[in-house]
């Protein structure tokens, strides 16, 4: 067996005494120390509170009491979930210095278990692309080739999993935004049905759409870390919390589970990643599992409809960033509504605002009906086409992304070509539905390729658990980056 | 040409309710600047708003209150727009599916003024313009509000005025709100146009932004309408647009810039879900609705055999009702209720709001026992009036005041022997009486009720003087 940092693995560790948790979290933060000027995955380090809960931790250890399977285990946070105290940029210059007064309530939660926060990672600008490299900080590299991009927009949470400098990490997925750096890196990205997970203190790029989830080293941790954090939240009124916990149903057999192929997904990927996704079905049929050919012509309007209704809420969530009460403020101005515009100006990067305008436009009026309206009739008929999909099939198999991770700097100036990336992973965000991605060999260039299981709204269970079906037959987790980061 | 004004209303309501709209913070008047406030009604990044169930439930009460049919399914939505006091740069709000549409209040003379809406959103804060600088209070930022639209039905200055005072005792009547105009819990926009009576057609409207008092809203409206007036007189068109008033030159005047370009770009606002008012919800609201005005009013002269300018006087403020209704029971004249409370009691309360808060030393179970005694007989009303200002002046039972002789009082034979001692002790009096000055006859009575301390009974007295004297 491969030595690894699984949160299982870390959690046994400190339980048996074989590393104290004040040791574990220096051997982390030795190991950001040494490797994370190649990543860039964290853009903030927070030492001084990572020890001061391993201190805690191993008075609890002393003491001989049980730990719960997150607590002392080194973690990391995307930048756009609030920490209070710490710094919250969301990778924007418009936020640099803003330190907020409040916890996210997954941060709450964890916080609460002793989680090990090691700092917050790096990610596209407000959540808003698919390479990592719309961050003020610069982009993350991907640990597997560090002249590629990690993805985005959770580049810095996948890049620091699958690089060991941190067990996993909370990410945020609007359009595929923990999905797609988990397939680029080679991890494992869940994002849960919508409201499964509170969204209070992440910072709201598309609210209808944004939702909470672990990227992590194996399925069986994301499953640990989506236990721990799914739950009813009274501070975010479209939270239900989760229907029951995955975890301890992990390893049910998966005879006869009826896979959907939703043709349409396939029409524009890689020969190669299609190569991968054949094999992986080899898999799947030595399991007993079975397939399904369903056609959905309706998810090729996904591209259009997130685009539309993602942006729309954006340039609403982002108003507020006007540079009176916190965050950057322009020092040149004459009046109100010019230190305004040129605060929004100067502080939001060129893809934040070309959404902010995006969005503006299509819910002004005489466009609104043409564009916001249509999009929103559209997303009813979406969610309706997986439901009826959902009659014929257990869960869906597509590539999480029709390519591997591509180097950096190779994004086009065409933005549509750019979201041509989010082609399998935004219907998901559009009908709230729960995926996940896992990686599933390799492309014609070595790198991972993600396959992408999508199940109907709050099957978590079914769904991970398929997951760690295939992971554990398939025999390549944990998904991690040898000789990189810490080293156990 | 003869005009005729008319005239719509929006009306603003703060809700009284613990806690604001959207968070835990105390939703109360003033405060030290952004001392009310939390993550969430500033607006801070990452902050999610849960609608607060109460201000609902008071928004559909004030529905109820005014003939409007409640809506089964309605939402919120948001109303974007960029101003230093709203500070998610969004107000969240209710669009195209209200809480409340299409009610009715009456006006005196039978008319009905029709409700096109009513729906709940949150207030923003305050600028304080200070020394060249503006700073921000986010304390009102988050007060629910409800927003009440009326048909252009209004057709006078006074019916405007007699229209949002009804809406105004309506809304303090079902407690939802304390309608201060002048700290801003009842605040109007008001649209007007003018149109040569008789004609169907309505004129171009302006709309007077924020009137903060009764008086301010009588002279801008007079203005508004007569300034109307005299551009048609003259041939020139009337501009729509939005207009303020001057309190300093008592004009309006049109506030020129965005405020008429704005396009809000209204959309459901997808942090909070649809709002359900099930039947259950609405029986229980209603349950815990009070009587409407109107028809205590008719209970209260018909029941109570009150004069309607006296039942006025009480149904205006819900408490003092209250409290008259508590302190009259088992009583055979409830008017002498009313007339402790319309004369030594407001004597006490200042204004409005002391008579709205109804803060008095004596609960109505005091004076109700105190008004026993008199109907039993037991003692005179005078010393009952003089005892109940004691009693409010210092919040003490009348048994505090009274003694067990004051309540005997006083035997008729004694009375007699006290009266003829009042004639005797004062010959000039009687004789001045007896000339023909009936005032003369105060000035016994007055002897007798000192010798008594109050506990004869002045007509009875009078009476057995007359006899005396004549004899």
């Amino acid at each position: 067996m491969k030595t690894h940092g699984t949160v299982a693995r870390l959690h046994g560790m400190l339980e048996s005494r074989k590393i104290s948790c004040t040791e574990l979290t220096k051997v982390y933060l030795s190991a950001v120390g040494r490797d994370n000027a190649a990543l860039n995955a964290y853009v903030k380090t927070t030492p001084e509170t990572a020890l001061e809960t391993a201190r805690r931790v191993d008075e609890k250890i002393a003491a001989g009491q049980p730990l719960a399977p997150l607590e002392g285990i080194p973690m990391t946070l995307k930048d756009n979930i609030s920490t209070k105290g710490i710094e919250t940029t969301c990778c924007s210059r418009m936020l640099r210095g803003y330190v907020p007064i409040y916890d996210a309530t997954v941060w709450k939660i964890l916080k609460g278990q002793n989680a090990v926060l090691l700092g917050k990672t790096n990610m596209d600008e407000f959540a808003m692309g698919s390479t990592c490299e719309n961050s003020c900080f610069g982009g993350a590299g991907n640990p597997r080739d560090p002249g590629r991009v990690a993805g985005g927009s959770s580049g810095g949470v996948a890049a620091a999993v699958v690089g060991n400098l941190a067990a996993y990490g909370l990410g945020s997925d609007t359009g595929g935004s923990i999905r797609e750096p988990a397939s680029f890196c080679g991890a494992v990205g869940f994002k849960p049905t919508y409201g499964a997970v509170s969204r209070y203190g992440l910072v709201a790029f598309a609210s209808s759409f944004d939702q909470i989830g672990p990227i992590a080293q194996s399925v069986e941790d994301a499953a640990l870390v989506y236990d721990a954090v799914a739950r009813r939240d009274p501070m975010d009124p479209t939270s239900s919390g989760s229907r029951g916990a995955v975890s301890p149903a992990l390893g049910k057999d998966v005879r006869g589970l009826k896979i959907g192929i939703p043709k349409e997904y396939f029409d524009e990927i890689r020969s190669d990643v299609a190569q991968a996704l054949q094999k992986a079905a080899g898999v799947w049929r030595s399991l007993g599992a079975e397939f399904v050919e369903l056609s959905m012509p309706s998810v090729k309007l996904g591209l259009p409809i997130y685009y539309i209704l993602a942006c729309a809420e954006a340039s609403s969530n982002l108003g507020r960033y006007d540079g009176i009460r916190y965050g950057y403020c322009t020092p040149h101005y004459a009046d109100r509504d010019e230190m305004v515009c040129r605060t929004r100006s100067e502080g939001f990067g060129r893809e934040v605002k070309r959404r902010i305008l995006l969005g503006t436009y299509v819910l002004s009026a005489g466009y609104y009906d043409a564009y916001y309206k249509k999009a929103q009739n559209l997303r009813g008929a979406v969610v309706r086409t997986f439901d009826r999909a959902f009659g014929e099939c257990d869960l869906m198999m597509t590539p999480t992304v029709p390519v591997t991770a591509f180097k950096k700097g190779r994004k086009t100036e065409d933005p549509v070509e750019n979201y041509q990336t989010d082609i399998c992973t935004v219907p998901i965000n559009i009908a709230g539905l729960p995926a996940v991605s896992l990686p599933c060999g390799a492309g014609k260039d070595g790198l991972p390729v993600g396959m992408q299981l999508i199940g109907p709204r709050f099957s978590e269970t079914a769904l991970l658990n398929a997951a760690f079906q295939y992971e554990q037959a398939a025999g390549e987790a944990p998904y991690r980056v040898d000789g990189m980061g810490v080293r156990l | 040409m003869k005009y005729e004004l008319v005239c719509g209303l929006e009306t603003h309501v703060e809700l009284a309710t613990k806690t604001k709209i959207f968070c835990s913070c105390p939703n109360v008047f003033g405060g030290e600047p952004n001392t009310h406030c939390c993550p969430v009604c500033i607006g801070l990044p990452g902050t999610l708003p849960t609608l607060n169930r109460t201000a609902v439930e008071y928004a559909v009460m004030a529905g109820l209150a005014t003939n409007c049919k409640i809506c089964p399914i309605s939402k919120m939505d948001r109303k974007n727009y960029v101003y230093p006091d709203l500070p998610k740069a969004y107000q969240i709000s209710q669009y195209d599916m209200p809480l409340c549409r299409d009610g009715w209040v009456g006006l005196s003379d039978g008319r009905k003024v029709r409700l096109t809406r009513i729906h709940i959103e949150e207030d923003a804060g305050k600028l304080i313009h200070q020394r060249g600088s503006t700073l921000i209070d986010y304390n009102r930022g988050g007060v629910p509000l409800i927003e009440i639209v009326s048909e252009p039905d209004i057709r006078s200055v006074d019916e405007a005025i007699e229209y949002v005072e009804k809406l105004q005792m309506i809304m303090r009547y079902l407690g939802v709100s304390d309608c201060r105009m002048e700290e801003g819990s009842l605040r109007c926009d008001v649209n007007v146009s003018v149109r040569p009576q008789g004609s169907e057609t309505l004129g171009t409207r302006t709309e007077i932004k924020n009137m903060n008092s009764f008086s301010h809203m009588t002279k801008a409206l007079q203005y508004e309408m007569d300034r109307q007036i005299d551009l048609l007189e003259s041939g020139e068109p009337v501009v729509q647009e939005t207009r303020r008033y001057d309190e300093k030159t008592g004009c309006t005047e049109g506030m020129r810039g965005k405020e008429n370009a704005h396009d809000y770009r209204y959309f459901r606002e997808p942090d909070l879900v649809t709002i359900r008012v099930t039947e259950e919800m609405l029986a229980a609201v209603r349950a815990k609705m009070p009587e409407d005005p109107q028809k205590r009013l008719a209970r209260f002269t018909a029941g109570y055999g009150l004069p309607e300018a006296e039942a006025r006087l009480l149904i205006e403020h819900r408490r003092i009702a209250d409290y008259f209704e508590a302190a009259a029971k088992g009583l055979r004249s409830p008017r002498s209720v009313a007339n402790c409370i319309t004369g030594p009691i407001f004597a006490r309360l200042p204004d409005e709001p002391a008579k709205d808060a109804f803060r008095v030393a004596v609960p109505p179970e005091g004076l109700n026992a105190l008004l026993r005694l008199v109907e039993a007989g037991k003692l005179r009303g005078n010393l009952a009036k003089s005892t109940l200002e004691k009693m409010l002046d210092t919040g003490k039972p009348a048994s505090a005041f009274l003694s067990q002789k004051d309540l005997e009082g006083i035997g008729a034979q004694e009375l007699k022997k006290l009266c003829g001692q009042a004639v005797r002790q004062n010959p000039d009096a009687a004789k001045d009486y007896l000339g023909g000055k009936e005032k003369a006859l105060k000035a016994l009575v007055g002897a007798v009720m000192k010798a008594t301390r109050g506990r004869a009974d002045p007509q009875q007295a009078q009476k057995l003087l007359k006899e005396l004297l004549r004899q």
